[in-house]
């Protein structure tokens, strides 16, 4: 049996694929030309040549409006300002300028104003301050995203309480004047309520503190939260005051977004347990806050909060600009924050309910223990995608005078030492890059989470 | 915890751990807390209205408004006029112009989104590339940016006044003024064209059920397309015809000669869309339609490969397949989240406010608040008016939703 011949001893050849498959020519084939090829009938032969006609039409006007992006943006930009004829550089001897033919992007008009784009007209001297909170933003959300990075439950806890304190101190200077009586009051309000709290639940207090502790000792623990963060922005740290009528840019659109994010997440959560409570109260009151808020306008809900709101308090409390845009953001946000947190809740089967019910904890500790930290990590995604509608909304703080990145940009279109017919262009370009590249790279990150959190969620 | 065992049960645990009181009790000290809280806003805002020595109340509607307002959709049909219509007249000019333009924008974007989705899904790769640039561009970029861009940069690329881009063989042009398009004048007897149109519109559906009922009794479908235009478009144009042809349009008017201020285009002749309004409207559409194009792509990759594979198999076209088995579950995924967008377009119609179209947020919260000062009523009003919006088509959304509905059992 050596020698069978009609058996084949070594593998045939492998073949390269044919030349029809590969290359350009096949992609072509394969991917454009596959669907305008079918002339078998007379309604498919018009098909296929209607489907080649339009193919070239988009392909013409796809080609031409990247060619007119890449044609503005570098072939015909002005690159420098060496002599700081400012406006002349960009403008054609017609317009009075030095340009030769057509202008482009006018890039040293960025260069001149990018500290405004940045950080609005915060003091020269200071800048290191929003440099460095961007930094230790840039740092904390790059170890919260990579994936085996050691901490990131703590990181991202601190990143959601400690950093938004620092950032407050380093950004606004600290030092603030507030009085000292009501934040010893609070703090020592703070103490004797988690204690009365803390000894009532082992039962040393009474039957009322027995049955209500753990409630008394959440509102000691928030007075004290609030007399500490009192306490430390009363201190002063030696940095220069700076008020937010200075701040501006990119600075004011993430502090906007930020704190937006930041603020709506206890209170979402708080109105997301309201809207599935068995209490009809407040489920009544959850519903409507969150109906309201999602059935107007941000315009309108920024209206609000800087002409209404300052009716609201008490006569002379006087109150920061960009402080009322902030409460209307963090209210507006909170809604739409719950409505995703509540998705999250149902996607918990109920199952988690029961049995943490079986094992005897309350309610504040199945949701602390149970429910919550299962549904906040299937809202992730929910929240950036938030973040992200949240961190284009920004832009409309402008209506109500406050300069955001876009804000600034069209602001700086008045200058008459750089006008001239491309800044407006030229501004637009930054600033939508700019919005993109973040909003872009977010919602990639978006997409990557719901692909990683999904695999563990199969059933 | 030995205390625990050993407590008796008094009166008061009885209440204390029973759900119901507690619940109660809760609710009861939240409610309180919450009076108290509003209380305390009421008597501020009194205080400080009293101080401010501001009016209170609805008054203020029935004073005449002494402010030019750009012609718009609103203007024209409560023939707006300064001096002349109250302020309740602004709230309504407001409110049609809002109207207007979220329901053109509303249309548009669903037009442009479902296109662009479902080429988005094409085999063909130029398609779905320009497409998915298209989707990943427009929403990504803040719509306040986008609506700058077209009305700062794009609609400023047009004439100035005195000149004109010529549209349509010079029916229509475009300068900074606005688009310039003929208007349909219809004379006496077009009512007739538009009663045969609605007559033709009740009967294609009388005929469809009839067609259905026919098909389930023979299993063949009459034929229904010729039938169709003829109901809708022959038998109108044939009364067209009859009645003498009772339209005509209105060109728009450019003069070219005279004096220098008197030339470009006349405001009294033709129908004329402002700037404004076209960069609402584009930009709106625009960005609207990249959210609905990601909802409708995902809506049909939501039907499952076996439902084309089976319909083939039955032997029904392609075409059918889409029309008959496709689409139909398509939309039932597609629809709720496309509601959302429709309410976010109306409710992002209010940036309207930042390129002066007088939507009710730039004329009502904005030039009249700033004359009258009541800031409590006015916004009420105005939130209001979008809270009414958002219902109307949610509702409307929903009774559509639950006619495509899956029925189970």
């Amino acid at each position: 049996m050596a020698n069978v011949s009609y058996l084949r001893t070594e593998d045939a050849p492998i073949l390269p694929p044919p030349v029809s498959d590969t290359g350009i020519s096949g992609w072509l084939r394969r991917h454009v030309l596959s669907t305008m090829n079918d002339f078998s009938s007379l309604g498919a032969g018009t098909r296929s040549v209607l489907m080649a006609v339009l193919t070239l039409l988009l392909l013409y006007y796809g080609l031409s409006a990247l060619w007119g992006i890449i044609d503005f943006a570098f072939v015909k930009a002005v690159w420098s300002d060496p002599e700081g004829l400012k406006r002349g550089v960009c403008t054609t001897t017609a317009q009075g300028g030095v340009a030769t033919g057509e202008v482009g992007a006018c890039w040293p008009y960025v260069e001149a104003k990018l500290k405004l784009f940045i950080y609005g007209r915060y003091p020269e001297s200071e800048l290191w301050r929003p440099n460095l909170v961007f930094a230790l933003l840039a740092a904390g959300l790059g170890w919260i995203i990579v994936d085996k990075a050691p901490a990131r439950r703590f990181m991202g806890l601190v990143m959601l309480s400690v950093f938004p304190l620092v950032a407050l101190i380093l950004l606004t200077g600290a030092h603030v004047d507030l009085s000292r009586t009501g934040m010893i009051a609070m703090a020592v309000t703070g103490v004797v309520l988690m204690l009365a709290g803390h000894l009532g639940l082992r039962g040393g207090l009474g039957e009322i503190l027995l049955a209500f502790g753990g409630g008394v000792r959440l509102i000691g623990a928030l007075f004290l939260i609030i007399a500490i963060v009192m306490f430390v922005m009363s201190l002063d740290y030696g940095l220069e005051k700076v008020p937010t009528d200075f701040w501006g840019g990119l600075l004011v659109t993430l502090v906007v977004a930020l704190t937006g994010i930041v603020a709506s997440l206890p209170l979402g959560i708080v109105l997301a347990l309201g809207r599935r409570s068995s209490l009809p109260l407040f489920r009544i009151l959850s519903i409507t806050f969150i109906e309201f808020w999602r059935g107007v306008p941000l315009i309108s809900v920024l209206f609000m909060s800087s002409v209404m709101l300052p009716l609201f308090l008490p006569e002379g409390t006087d109150f920061d600009k960009l402080l009322r845009a902030l409460i209307g953001v963090a209210l507006f946000s909170s809604a739409y924050m719950a409505e995703n947190i509540r998705g999250g809740l149902q996607a918990i089967p109920s199952g988690q309910y029961e049995g943490a019910a079986a094992l005897g904890l309350s309610y504040n500790q199945s949701m602390r223990m149970i429910i919550l930290p299962q549904a906040l990590k299937i809202v992730i995604p929910g929240i950036v995608n938030t973040f992200i509608s949240l961190f284009k909304d920004t832009t409309l703080v402008l209506i109500i005078g406050l300069f955001d990145l876009l804000g600034m940009v069209q602001s700086t279109f008045t200058d008459p030492s750089w006008a001239t017919p491309v800044t407006s262009a030229t501004g637009y370009l930054v600033c939508a890059v700019t919005f993109w590249v973040f909003c872009f790279s977010m919602s990639r990150y978006s997409v990557h989470l719901e692909r990683k959190l999904h695999t563990g969620h199969q059933r | 915890m030995k205390e625990d065992t050993a407590r008796q049960p008094s009166i008061i645990n009885k209440f204390l751990y029973n759900s119901t009181w507690r619940g109660w009790l809760f609710q009861a000290l939240v409610l309180l807390g919450l009076l108290g809280f509003f209380s305390w806003i009421v008597y501020n805002t009194v205080s400080n209205l009293q101080r401010l020595d501001k009016k209170s109340g609805f008054d203020f509607l029935t004073q005449r408004a002494g402010f030019e307002i750009l012609d718009s959709p609103g203007v024209r049909l409560m023939d707006y006029a300064p001096g002349v219509s109250t302020y309740l007249d602004v709230f309504w000019v407001g409110a049609i112009n809002t109207i207007t333009v979220a329901i053109l924008g509303i249309i548009a974007a669903t037009l442009l989104g479902f296109l662009v989705g479902v080429m988005r899904l094409s085999k063909n790769r130029i398609f779905s590339t320009v497409a998915t640039v298209y989707v990943e561009i427009f929403r990504n970029i803040p719509l306040l940016l986008q609506l700058f861009f077209w009305y700062f940069f794009a609609l400023r690329a047009v004439p100035e006044l005195r000149e004109r881009w010529s549209l349509f063989g010079g029916l229509g042009g475009i300068n900074k003024s606005g688009l310039y398009l003929p208007a349909p004048l219809f004379e006496q007897g077009f009512g007739y064209v538009a009663l045969a149109f609605v007559l033709g519109l009740a009967g294609c559906w009388l005929y469809a059920r009839f067609a259905t009922a026919r098909q389930f009794a023979t299993g063949r479908r009459p034929p229904t397309v010729p039938v169709y235009l003829l109901l809708l478009i022959g038998i109108p144009l044939i009364v067209f015809w009859v009645q003498g042809a009772p339209l005509s349009w209105e060109l728009p008017v450019f003069r070219e000669d005279g004096p220098i201020l008197r030339r470009g285009y006349q405001a009294d002749a033709g129908m004329v869309l402002k700037p404004e309004f076209i960069g609402l409207w584009l930009a709106l559409s625009l960005y609207t339609a990249s959210f609905i194009a990601e909802i409708v792509r995902a809506g049909i990759l939501a039907v499952p490969h076996g439902q084309t594979e089976a319909s083939q198999a039955l032997g029904l076209s392609s075409n059918m397949a889409q029309r008959l088995v496709i689409i139909p579950q398509a939309l039932r995924v597609i629809v709720p989240p496309l509601t959302s967008q429709f309410l976010n377009l109306t409710k992002n119609s209010s940036l309207a406010v930042a390129i002066a179209y007088p939507d009710i947020v730039s004329v009502f919260a904005g030039t009249a608040l700033n004359q009258i000062g009541q800031e409590i009523e006015m916004i009420f009003m105005m939130m209001m008016l979008y809270l009414i919006l958002s219902l109307l088509t949610s509702l409307f959304m929903n009774w559509f939703n639950a006619r495509i509905r899956l029925v189970e059992r």
